[in-house]
């Protein structure tokens, strides 16, 4: 086990933990944000850098500062390691500058975009950008493209993090997908022109940070803060069934696999992660195909939540969750019965 | 007693003037002839005009670019940012051979405000990205039925020969606070056709 202080708050870890893992268990705004790290796939991260950290401390043994900011996912915890995050202001500033190189060639065309909404780096560059660029070059243009029937490439907007090729290197039988060419004209694509026929390839879309990999059959029917998310299963032979339904009055308008937190697919029971088939995510769009559990909860700061409330109780829950995140176990007297979910 | 208001009823009989109501007919009389004199409170509407502010804020516009494509994209924004959840829309792509039709890849195939819910706040003209909507100096005029203002496409977009000017009301406050909002990779198609040509 290993010690290690993240911003001013100490924990326990394993050996091995990363950093960022570490801080995940800590949550809150403590967690670094990740562009290309993907806890589900194995070997991603390293790519993007925005999960940077300064540390003021290497070790209990060795306890000089590392010279530069350190890719969070990719650092393991020493034991007696400090870290720092929010709490240091050149990090911060590291980041913004991370997010300007990462919006360089991103053509913010986010009032088109289907992502729009539920899209990391549109929510890495309010919190963590620049207000401008000061990039005075042409952006690098590719057409849109057609990856199989039901996935659109933007490759304009794709910021090379490489979760979709570990996608289809990891979830999918044989490799369909990756990056041909290097620098600035790198770009995705399927292997040997390809169409991805694979059961699996649509958690391509559920991986993309951003808007470069989108549902074409969602494409333009709505943005994402008009539909309704709902939980739903259905006994599927190939997969774990496990969706979630975005709904626009009585039509399924898309279905996606069930994200948590961090923005990453949810664990099954047995500790799998519920990777969806493509016949759940393209075939059933028909409330009769599923049995639904019930609405998503909806974090009330993103704009999804627009429009839906979910009485005092959900705020409340929230509250606490984020309280109870925090091991310090900040006191806050919410009231007699805040806790009973039923209590309004 | 509740107020100190209140008066007693008197039933007093009247007298024979009073039975007889011709002073009082002609003393009302005599109120309604002074008005003839006195300045009318309307006025002769479609040919004649009340001043209003310089910010007056009237019926919609949906502009088009200086190419004549429709600036709107569809992207939803005014619709969110409506107070009144008046605004409505269905996007559709843009198909080869549009490019002089829609600016953007996405487009608006249908776009309706009911008028009837519109509180004419402003908010859809803060909130647009793309410079499209815009509340201008015209009033929305009345009709008899529910349905007529309900208004779609064909009356809030701009026709190319009859351009709308919204330039009234974007001051020098207006114009900075838009600045504000960054668009600069909100570029048109002729910029980035200009620009090309003054590189050779």
């Amino acid at each position: 086990m290993a010690k290690v202080t993240i911003d001013d708050i100490t924990i326990e870890v394993p050996d091995g933990t990363s950093i960022l893992e570490a801080a995940r268990i800590i949550g809150g705004d403590i967690a670094p944000p990740a562009m290309c790290y993907y806890s589900k796939l194995k070997t991603s991260g390293g790519y993007c850098r925005t999960c940077i950290v300064k540390v003021e401390q290497g070790s209990a043994k060795d306890p000089r500062p590392m010279p530069k900011p350190v890719a969070s996912c990719r650092t393991t915890v020493m034991d007696g390691m400090v870290v720092r995050n929010i709490t240091s202001p050149e990090n911060l500033e590291a980041r913004a500058g991370v997010v300007e190189f990462l919006l360089l060639n991103h053509p913010l065309d986010c009032p088109i975009c289907d992502q729009a909404g539920e899209c990391d780096l549109q929510d890495l560059a309010y919190k963590h950008g620049e207000e401008e660029t000061r990039y005075q070059f042409p952006r690098r243009e590719f057409e849109p493209e057609d990856i199989g029937p039901y996935i659109k490439l933007n490759m304009n907007r794709c910021i090379l993090c490489y979760r979709c090729v570990k996608v289809a290197d990891q979830i999918t039988d044989g490799r369909c997908h990756g990056v041909v060419n290097r620098g600035e004209v790198s770009q995705i694509s399927t292997y040997i022109e390809q169409a991805i026929d694979n059961d699996f390839s649509g958690n391509m879309i559920d991986v993309c940070p951003v808007g470069a990999l989108t549902d074409k059959t969602f494409r333009f029917k709505s943005r994402v803060w008009y539909t309704k998310p709902v939980d739903a299963h259905r006994d599927c032979p190939k997969c774990s069934g496990k969706v979630r339904l975005w709904y626009q009055g009585e039509e399924v308008l898309r279905v996606t696999g069930r994200k948590d937190q961090w923005g990453e697919i949810e664990n099954n029971e047995d500790g799998s992660t519920a990777w969806i088939c493509n016949d759940c995510r393209f075939d059933k769009k028909e409330t009769k195909d599923w049995v639904i559990e019930g609405p998503t909860h909806v974090n009330r700061r993103s704009v999804i939540s627009a429009n839906h409330y979910e009485g005092l109780a959900a705020i409340k829950a929230d509250t606490l969750r984020m309280l109870g995140s925090q091991p310090h176990g900040v006191k806050v007297d919410l009231g007699e019965g805040a806790l009973d979910p039923n209590n309004e | 007693m509740l107020t100190d208001r209140s008066k007693q009823v008197v039933r007093k009989e009247m007298t024979w003037a009073e039975k007889a109501y011709l002073p009082a007919i002609f003393s009302g009389m005599m109120i309604t002839f002074s008005h003839i004199f006195k300045k009318k409170a309307t006025i002769k509407y479609p040919e004649q005009k009340r001043p209003i502010a310089p910010i007056y804020r009237g019926q919609h516009v949906l502009k088009r670019d200086e190419a004549g494509a429709e600036r709107c994209t569809a992207c939803g924004l005014c619709a969110v940012a409506c107070p009144a959840e008046a605004i409505t829309m269905v996007a559709e792509e843009r198909k080869k051979g549009e490019e002089n039709l829609y600016r953007e890849e996405k487009y608006a195939s249908m776009y309706e405000i009911n008028m009837l819910r519109c509180i004419f706040c402003g908010l859809c003209e803060e909130a647009c990205p793309k410079e499209a909507i815009f509340l201008t100096d015209r009033l929305v005029p009345s009709t008899f039925e529910r349905a007529d203002f309900i208004y779609g496409k064909s009356k809030l977009v701009e026709t190319i020969d009859n351009p709308i000017d919204v330039s009234v009301r974007q001051t020098q406050k207006v114009l900075e606070f838009k600045e504000d909002k960054k668009h600069k990779h909100n570029r048109t198609f002729l910029d980035k056709i200009n620009t090309i040509i003054q590189r050779h």
